[in-house]
């Protein structure tokens, strides 16, 4: 026993859903001060769990005491009362409204007061998350959204935080820097749960760690005294598979990039400027940056979202195909997986089997305008098995499957076309280890059949793992790609921060007028970015 | 000079009640609720008015019953859409059919009587003496109030922390949810302001406009209303100018059914409608500002996870 009571201790937590336990008798002690890991797999129970510790889901059974007291924590007002702060990883951003005020609603009356656009810009400056208060979040990128759930967290002063997978938005430098912030945090006594499966960053920066199985808690250790293999033995309960892959053998040019420069179409979106890059028949190029840098407007201006003017720009073994829509590109052999699962990759509404109708449909689905509903299923059941997608079947809604499996799915249905050129925008975010393996092993594997692929992540890890050779996009230029060999993480974090472009070529940025708040507009509109 | 004053007088006395029930509306859509009932709500408003009125003799108690109808009204709405998740659009429907019959039958014994309605205001000196004056002083109190009505609105949308949770709620009633806002009661709230504001649209017809009863006599109001808050992108601003636009048009029509123009009066009694719903579709075809002004989860039902 410690001195002081644990600042939130848990004892048998359980929550029950119609279909699946989300919950069963979890206990958990976080210390004042600790910095303290929650493992687990997506669906494992780790959100539930920390919905009930911010009062937006009411446990079954169980009892919750903060500070050595019981309480009940009936609302997130009432949580954040007592001074627990989440950031969250999705729905929790009001799109059409701007980053300040999204703050002010998550903020007391009092603390929301009219020096707030200055106070945001104090702390994203201080814990280096570049945030413009009166942008609106509708033209930020995920990643950039992801600022404003910190931002907006690191306002209200929390003794508890929560953070759901915060670092994949971050360069290396950066989580560093956020490291060191949260570690002051930490020292100023302030807990922190820290939601993660980066398990080197679990090792890194947390001094316990509890993982979680199927809603049980399977275990909980020092997590710097493990190693990364043997978390991840308690998380998955088995030996996590290492990708195989072959030596290089690439071959001639399939997707050509050439001097592509597209003005953006929102003025808050990203300018591309003369952007060069070959993909050759068998090998993975990775493209590595920070969100918000242009990957939105070069994967729009790929898969043919957006065609630009100069046809030549984009070409597919060697055709011109930059004034072809994305249907025309896609029947040339073109494959997509949008970083957007829900919504842009698949129909959340929609039947997994519908789902691959829309993208599938030239595999022979269709026939004198009738669609052959049996050959749909067939793919959509071969897809689910091939790719192990745990999902209710062919009929089940895309929005029924979890992140991860519904990634699967829709990585599963692009491959399964026999594409040439393989376009992939994050591929695993937010998916869980085990499908972020096979998920890459399916990468390497079409590779290996000689496709080309390009991948488009934030994470630099899995970059490393899986490409051949490796550029970096920083404020819509793109770096030369160089070989994966001769390529150092502290190098790439360089180059993400910008340090290949030339000085007074940056770009401009637009701000919209003052928000609603009465907020003044930023003093210097080039000084955002480090 | 004189015409110029009467004229804009008459526009704005024409325009008010869409200003009243498009204003609520707006509110009410804001918060993420579609209520299609605004004509049922307004004939409401319109015959408790009357009724009270020509009961009490006093006017402004009509005003007051009026906005109470339409309030008790959309109570109605928000129980079975809100707390009930019945379907929005129908529930709406359903509510204006009912408001127009119920209307029609409470209204059957005042279709004949008179009563004394709300006069314009009258400042001696003011109203008449310059053309500035007769603009500025010499309407019905309740063009004011509407006026006063739009400038609240804006001032409460953009302006205040109340409005925001407001939009915010109207945006995404799952993260209003999540940071711990009572979306269900700021709904009913929007809901039951809209209610109000078309009892008092309704009652501005019935003892100031005209002032009489006569069973359907929103003519279709309430539906240009709604149709306006849509085309008027949700912004109060462009609600009041599509207002007025309204009532120009129908002095426009009237003048031209006066002159006996060789066209049919049904052409002529259409031109508002039409006129309305063309400008202001013509003003917000930018996709863009619609994305940023439209309520997300307008017409979507909202409950809470558990």
């Amino acid at each position: 026993m410690s001195a002081s009571p644990p600042r939130l201790a848990l004892r048998g937590i359980t929550k029950v859903y119609p279909s699946v336990v989300a919950n069963d008798g979890v206990a958990l002690d976080v210390l004042p001060g600790e910095i303290h890991a929650v493992l687990g797999e997506n669906g494992a129970g780790k959100s539930t769990l920390m919905k009930i510790i911010y009062g937006v889901v009411k446990p079954d059974a169980g009892t919750i005491r903060w500070e050595g007291s019981p309480v009940q924590i009936a609302s997130p007002a009432r949580a954040r009362r007592l001074g627990i702060g989440m950031v969250f990883q999705h729905f929790s951003l009001f799109e059409t409204l701007t980053v300040a005020e999204n703050i002010a609603l998550a903020l007391d009356a009092r603390r929301a007061g009219g020096d707030l656009g200055q106070r945001i810009r104090d702390v994203s400056a201080h814990y280096g998350l570049p945030l413009d208060p009166d942008r609106h979040v509708h033209t930020m990128s995920v990643g950039e959204r992801q600022r404003v759930e910190i931002a907006r967290c690191l306002l209200q002063d929390p003794r508890l935080l929560i953070m759901d997978e915060p670092t994949s938005v971050l360069t290396p430098q950066a989580v560093e820097k956020l490291f060191a912030t949260l570690r002051t945090l930490a020292d100023e006594g302030c807990s922190i749960l820290y939601i993660s499966h980066k398990l080197d960053e679990i090792r890194a920066l947390c001094q316990k760690a509890t993982v979680l199985r199927a809603g049980r808690v399977t275990g909980t250790c020092d997590p710097r005294e493990e190693s990364a293999a043997s978390l991840a033995r308690m998380m998955i309960g088995g030996d996590l598979p290492h990708p195989r892959r072959s030596a290089p053998k690439a071959g001639a040019e399939r997707l050509v990039v050439d001097r592509l420069t597209l003005p953006a179409d929102d003025p808050f979106g990203t300018s591309l400027h003369a952007i060069s890059l070959a993909v050759r028949a068998g090998e993975i190029v990775g493209i590595a940056g920070v969100s918000g840098n242009g990957q939105k407007e070069l994967m729009a201006a790929l898969s043919g979202e957006r065609p630009v003017a100069d046809a030549g720009a984009v070409r597919l073994d060697g055709r011109p195909v930059g004034s072809l829509d994305a249907a025309g590109r896609r029947a040339l052999g073109l494959a997509f997986v949008p970083e957007e699962r829900l919504g842009r990759g698949a129909v959340p509404d929609m039947s997994l089997a519908e789902n691959v109708l829309l993208t599938a449909h030239r595999q022979s689905m269709v026939r004198g305008g009738f669609v052959r509903s049996e050959a749909v299923r067939a793919f959509a059941e071969q897809t689910i098995a091939a790719f192990g997608v745990k999902a209710a079947g062919a009929h089940a809604a895309a929005r029924s499957l979890s992140g991860g499996n519904l990634q699967k799915f829709v990585v599963g249905r692009e491959i399964r076309q026999r594409p040439r050129v393989l376009i992939a925008a994050q591929p695993t975010w937010g998916v869980d280890v085990g499908a972020a393996a096979h998920i890459r092993q399916a990468l390497i594997d079409l590779r290996e059949d000689g496709v080309a692929v390009l991948v488009v992540s934030e994470e630099l890890d899995e970059l490393f793992e899986i490409c051949d050779r490796l550029a970096v996009i920083a404020q819509g230029r793109l770096s030369e790609a160089k070989d994966i060999a001769e390529c150092g993480a502290d190098e790439i974090g360089q180059l993400m921060a910008g340090s290949f472009i030339a000085p007074g070529a940056h770009p401009h940025r637009h701000f919209s007028p003052a928000g609603a708040l009465g907020l003044d507009p930023p003093p210097e509109a080039e000084a955002r970015e480090p | 000079m004189d015409q110029l004053a009467q004229l804009v007088a008459l526009t704005l006395a024409a325009g008010t009640p869409l200003v009243y029930a498009a204003l609520g509306e707006l509110v009410t859509e804001k918060s993420g609720v579609l209520n299609l009932g605004v004509e049922g709500m307004m004939l409401v408003g319109a015959v408790a008015a009357f009724a009270v009125a020509a009961t009490t003799q006093n006017p402004w108690l009509g005003v007051l019953a009026g906005m109470a109808a339409g309030a008790a009204l959309s109570a109605v709405f928000a129980v079975l859409a809100l707390t009930l998740l019945s379907n929005q659009v129908a529930t709406g429907l359903a509510l204006s059919l009912f408001g127009i019959g119920l209307s029609a039958f409470v209204g059957l014994e005042y279709v004949a009587v008179v009563i004394e309605g709300i006069p314009p205001v009258a400042i001696s000196g003011l109203s008449d003496l310059t053309l500035v004056g007769t603009l500025l002083f010499a309407h019905n109190p309740l063009v004011y109030l509407s006026l006063a009505l739009f400038a609240l609105v804006q001032w409460f949308l953009y302006r205040t922390r109340a409005g925001l949770v407001l939009r915010a709620v109207g945006e995404s009633p799952q993260s209003a949810h999540a940071i711990g806002y009572p979306v269900l009661a700021i709904r009913y709230l929007a809901v039951l302001f809209g209610g109000a504001c078309a009892g008092l649209a309704g009652a501005y017809l019935a003892v100031a406009y005209t002032p009489l009863w006569v069973e359907g006599m929103t003519a279709g109001r309430g539906w240009i209303a709604l149709a306006l808050v849509v085309f008027a992108t949700w912004k109060p601003w462009r609600v009041l100018a599509g207002a007025y636009l309204f009532g120009g048009v129908t002095l426009a029509q009237f003048q031209a059914q006066a002159l006996g123009l060789d066209v049919p009066s049904q052409f002529l009694s259409m031109l508002p409608y039409l006129a309305t719903i063309a400008v202001l579709a013509i003003i917000s075809r930018d996709a863009a500002t619609i994305r940023l002004n439209a309520p997300a989860s307008l017409g979507k039902p909202f409950h809470a996870a558990a």
